[in-house]
């Protein structure tokens, strides 16, 4: 790594809900944290100077939830891509999910990561290691190895724990290492050979349907187990009217229930699938718009911590088939700032600030992560973006890999002009 | 009128009730065909038309082929097990490989949902739905609807239930599609664990007891009950099944007017429909035969060569 | 400049030009015991009708009669866009080895009768086929020529004749259109 750099970020909005922080100032990124901020600072001696004029200095988006399927699916995402896929959305740090191939269930697996994310020199990535050996549902794996070698979480992403008793487990084993245990959500006889959200859509379209009783019921078992248990349980991509009803109930008890939602499950309806469209195949899939809306009222009011991308790359070949043959899931990191801006802010549901707690402070703050605020002394993780440009998406100029998503073509607003990590610039907008 | 049909036909819930018309129309006079001593007309001469069925069918694929080959059409089967299907070629592939062989037309059986529509989006050649997993078989519902039609003489204000595993069924659906489109009331009966949730927003009635839908109907179109779906444990046995919902004698005795009874077929004599039934004075389930080789040719014909408009001049001829 | 139609025939003209055409068809097929009068979708069955009526008046014999439409046999079907509608054909009981007589309102090309030649062969074998038409306009195409012609007329390419009949249209009339663009 390279000698830090000071950077001086001239005349931005500095806008950071971890500090009640919101005006136009100036602020000052040296050996990597922040070194002063407000009014406005002369520029020290060597130092780069970049105008933030017109444009939101915050602090850096955090994805808890992303697939960067390295190992295994290199032809899709590796963490190098990924990471830079998001530096280019503004987030400055990553979780990625143990679901690869190998799965990430043991220290020397987390210690890959870990090294292919320091190797990247883009967003950081965090190591999500697997509540159970191989995610097969049947023996823990060590999360006490795992966590020494720098797992922030557990999770059998991709599948549910089916096993209440293993959930159980896992939630009181948890506790030890003060990690969340993330459970995605998905009573698996109910959702078997689903293939979108049921409804009359899916009715029409001949495509079996996934209940949203499916992820409800799994939802409320978890959030019982954590009242049994007092471990952290995190609800993956939430995505149900329902489901935002029971986590209120939950929070409302003290019980520890954290919960994330999607970019997509706050702006699209089941009826993009129309057409046979596989890129609005995921899971959970898209919902109604009365569930949409509920979800989008728990993000204001908190009920939802967290927004996530669960990012998820898929080949081409792979998603150009049969919608029931084509699998689940599209890439989220370099449209979940606009797409958050579109639907959530344009539209006067939730603040800027709010969103940005949302997407930094609350993720940093819940699975334990430098980053999150501008205060003295944080760590330089800092997204400066510009909350009106608009701009069409167009997926063949992402970094990631993946080109999947329904995005595509919209004109959508906000986007991100650099991405610091660091006190490091990792990533520039060029024009 | 213009823009009969467009390029495919994939299902009848976007068709308007004009293009529905006029296909029943044009497969009217298209009956006589099948009666003449020579059962071939040139229309289609040197057209080319791919039967791809992924999916065994011998009826809906045997019905093609005679409407392909009365209008002259050049034919090729293609099924699953002698495809590259089995070698595992994706249906891009099989896409691309299609079109290059210049073909005219494809007619597509597949297990998938969308499938036909996927094919149709990805090349040139007019494609025809003979089935797309629990879609739509929109030929079929035609059929369907020409059968009812020559019975009646309209469908306006007719009492049509469809009766049995509407969940997976696609010709329940295009069935539901066309018959409400030509002014039809129509409703569904079976045990709910077979019925689609958002059954109602189809705009059917729902009867729960076949006996109900027997008092308010004018025809049944009984579908057929796969025998996977006791597998899969949707209904516990036929006989059950049978003994609930099956269209009997007896049960139409009680009928306030004589019913017209439909079946897709193959029937499964005994758990659905008995045979007496079956083969009864108000079955047609014969004549839909007849009309499903009548209404393809509709559909060929009017499909091949595009069709962007109706020209009124052409109906004139020779002036 | 689109010309103004002209008239060539009009309703009583029409209708002596018809009971003329039935005594020739008559004379021609030499009687009417193995006749068959086959109209053309669409007027030309109309015309089948008129002379089949006019025959039993001044026979005192029933001609059977049937339609023909012959779109699915038409040799432009590939070429052609749009689809025409297909209409009935109806042929009343076998023609093997009688005689059939082909009836149409208008001669042009001769496409359309040789599609009706085609389609008729797929009936049977009749003894033999004539050909009445109310107007032959010129222009053949192909070696096509009518046994029994209404009238005559010098239409060139571009101009077209239209022959109106009461159970369609209203009344009976024939009208002519030299040349000019239709609008």
């Amino acid at each position: 790594m390279t000698e830090h750099r000071d950077v001086l970020l001239k005349g931005g909005r500095l806008l950071d809900p971890s500090s009640q922080l919101d005006g136009v100032g100036d602020l000052l990124v040296r050996d990597g944290k922040v070194e002063a901020f407000g009014g406005s600072i002369a520029a020290p001696d060597g130092a780069l100077v970049i105008d933030c004029k017109g444009q939101v200095v915050s602090p850096g988006f955090i994805d808890v939830h992303c697939h960067l399927r390295e190992p295994g699916r290199e032809d899709v995402e590796t963490i190098l891509t990924g990471a830079r896929a998001a530096a280019a959305g503004g987030f400055t740090a990553v979780c990625a999910m143990p679901n690869t191939d190998p799965v990430t269930d043991n220290q020397a697996a987390v210690g890959f990561v870990l090294k292919q994310g320091r190797a990247a020199e883009a967003a950081r990535v965090y190591p999500i290691g697997a509540i159970s050996i191989g995610q097969k549902g049947e023996r823990l794996a060590e999360f006490g190895e795992m966590v020494h070698a720098g797992a922030v979480a557990v999770s059998d992403d991709g599948k549910p724990v089916v096993s209440a008793q293993l959930m159980r487990t896992a939630l009181e084993y948890a506790r030890t290492f003060g990690i969340p245990v993330a459970d995605h959500c998905e009573e698996p006889t109910l959702a078997a050979g689903g293939a979108m959200h049921e409804g009359f859509v899916s009715a029409r379209l001949g495509l079996k349907g996934i209940p949203a009783e499916a992820e409800e019921i799994m939802a409320i078992r978890d959030i019982l187990l954590a009242r049994l248990t007092g471990g952290h349980v995190h609800l993956c991509h939430m995505s149900t009217k329902g489901s935002v009803e029971l986590i209120r109930w939950g929070k409302e008890r003290g019980i520890s229930v954290t919960a994330e939602a999607c970019p997509h499950h706050l702006s699209l309806t089941h009826e993009m699938v129309e057409g046979y469209n596989t890129n609005a195949k995921m899971n959970p899939p898209l919902r109604t718009a009365a569930d949409v809306e509920a979800v989008q009222q728990a993000v204001k009011d908190g009920t939802i911590d967290v927004i996530a991308t669960d990012h998820a790359p898929h080949h081409n070949d792979e998603k150009q088939r049969e919608f029931s043959d084509a699998p689940n899931g599209i890439v989220g990191l370099e449209t979940a700032l606009p797409v958050n801006v579109t639907w959530l802010v344009k539209s006067g549901i939730v603040s800027l600030s709010t969103l940005i707690e949302r997407m930094s402070c609350a993720p940093a703050r819940l699975f334990n992560l430098p980053g999150g605020s501008l205060r003295r002394g944080s760590a330089a993780d800092i997204t400066v973006f510009d909350p009106d440009q608009a701009w069409t998406v167009d997926p063949s100029a992402f970094l990631s890999k993946g080109r999947n998503t329904p995005y595509g073509g919209r004109i959508l607003h906000g986007r991100v002009g650099c991405t610091l990590v660091d006190g490091r610039i990792v990533y520039q907008r060029m024009g | 009128m213009s823009a009969p049909l467009g390029k495919d036909l994939l299902g009848l819930e976007h068709l308007s009730t004009e293009q529905i018309s006029l296909i029943l129309d044009t497969a009217e006079p298209l009956r006589e065909i099948s009666e003449r001593a020579i059962k071939k007309v040139p229309t289609l001469r040197g057209a080319t038309v791919v039967n791809l069925f992924f999916e065994a069918s011998t009826r809906t694929r045997i019905s093609f082929e005679f409407a392909e080959k009365r209008l002259s059409a050049d034919t090729v089967n293609v099924a699953t097990a002698a495809s590259s299907v089995t070698k595992g070629e994706t249906l891009v592939d099989t896409a691309k490989n299609l079109e290059a062989m210049k073909i005219d037309m494809v007619v597509i059986r597949h297990a998938s949902s969308g499938a036909a529509q996927f094919l149709a989006e990805r090349i040139e050649s007019n494609v025809i739905n003979a089935g797309d997993g629990t879609h739509e078989h929109p030929t079929q519902g035609l059929l369907d609807l020409l059968t009812l039609r020559r019975k009646f003489g309209t469908l306006a204000g007719k009492r049509v239930c469809i009766v049995g595993d509407v969940l997976h069924s696609r010709v329940a659906r295009s069935n539901i599609w066309g018959l409400t489109k030509l002014g039809a009331e129509v409703a569904v009966c079976g045990p709910r664990s077979l019925l689609p949730n958002a059954i109602a927003d189809f705009g059917v009635q729902v009867f729960d007891h076949i006996e109900d839908a027997i008092q308010w109907a004018d025809a049944l179109n009984v579908l057929r009950l796969q025998l996977e779906r006791m597998t899969a444990g949707y209904i516990p046995s036929q006989r059950e099944y049978n003994r609930v919902f099956g269209v009997s004698r007896e049960r139409l005795d009680r009928a306030p007017r004589d019913l017209v009874i439909m079946h897709p077929g193959p029937i499964n004599r005994g758990v659905e429909l008995d045979s007496d039934v079956a083969d009864g004075p108000h079955s047609v389930i014969l004549d839909q035969v007849t009309n499903g080789v009548a209404v393809r040719m509709a559909v060929l014909y009017l499909l091949a060569g595009h069709a962007p408009a109706l020209a009124e001049a052409a109906k004139g001829g020779d002036r | 400049m689109p010309t103004a139609p002209t008239v060539v025939l009009n309703a009583r003209a029409l209708e002596r030009t018809v009971a003329r055409m039935a005594d020739e068809v008559v004379e021609r097929a030499d009687g009417t015991e193995n006749l068959v009068l086959v109209g053309i979708q669409r007027r030309g069955v109309q015309l089948a009708e008129r002379l089949g009526r006019m025959i039993a008046q001044h026979e005192g014999a029933t001609v059977p009669r049937g339609a023909l439409d012959i779109t699915l046999y038409r040799d432009d079907l590939q070429t052609v866009g749009p689809r025409p509608i297909v209409g009935k054909t109806v042929i009343p009981g076998a023609i093997d080895g009688r005689t059939v007589c082909i009836v149409d309102d208008v001669l042009y090309t001769g496409r359309t009768i040789r599609a009706a030649l085609d389609e008729l062969a797929d009936f049977g074998r009749p003894a033999r086929i004539m050909l009445a038409v109310l107007v032959d306009r010129g222009g053949r195409e192909l070696p096509i020529h009518a046994d029994v012609v209404g009238r005559s007329v010098d239409v060139p390419p571009g101009g077209r004749v239209d022959v109106l009949v009461s159970e369609l249209d209203g009344r009976d009339e024939v009208t002519m259109v030299i040349a000019g663009e239709e609008t």
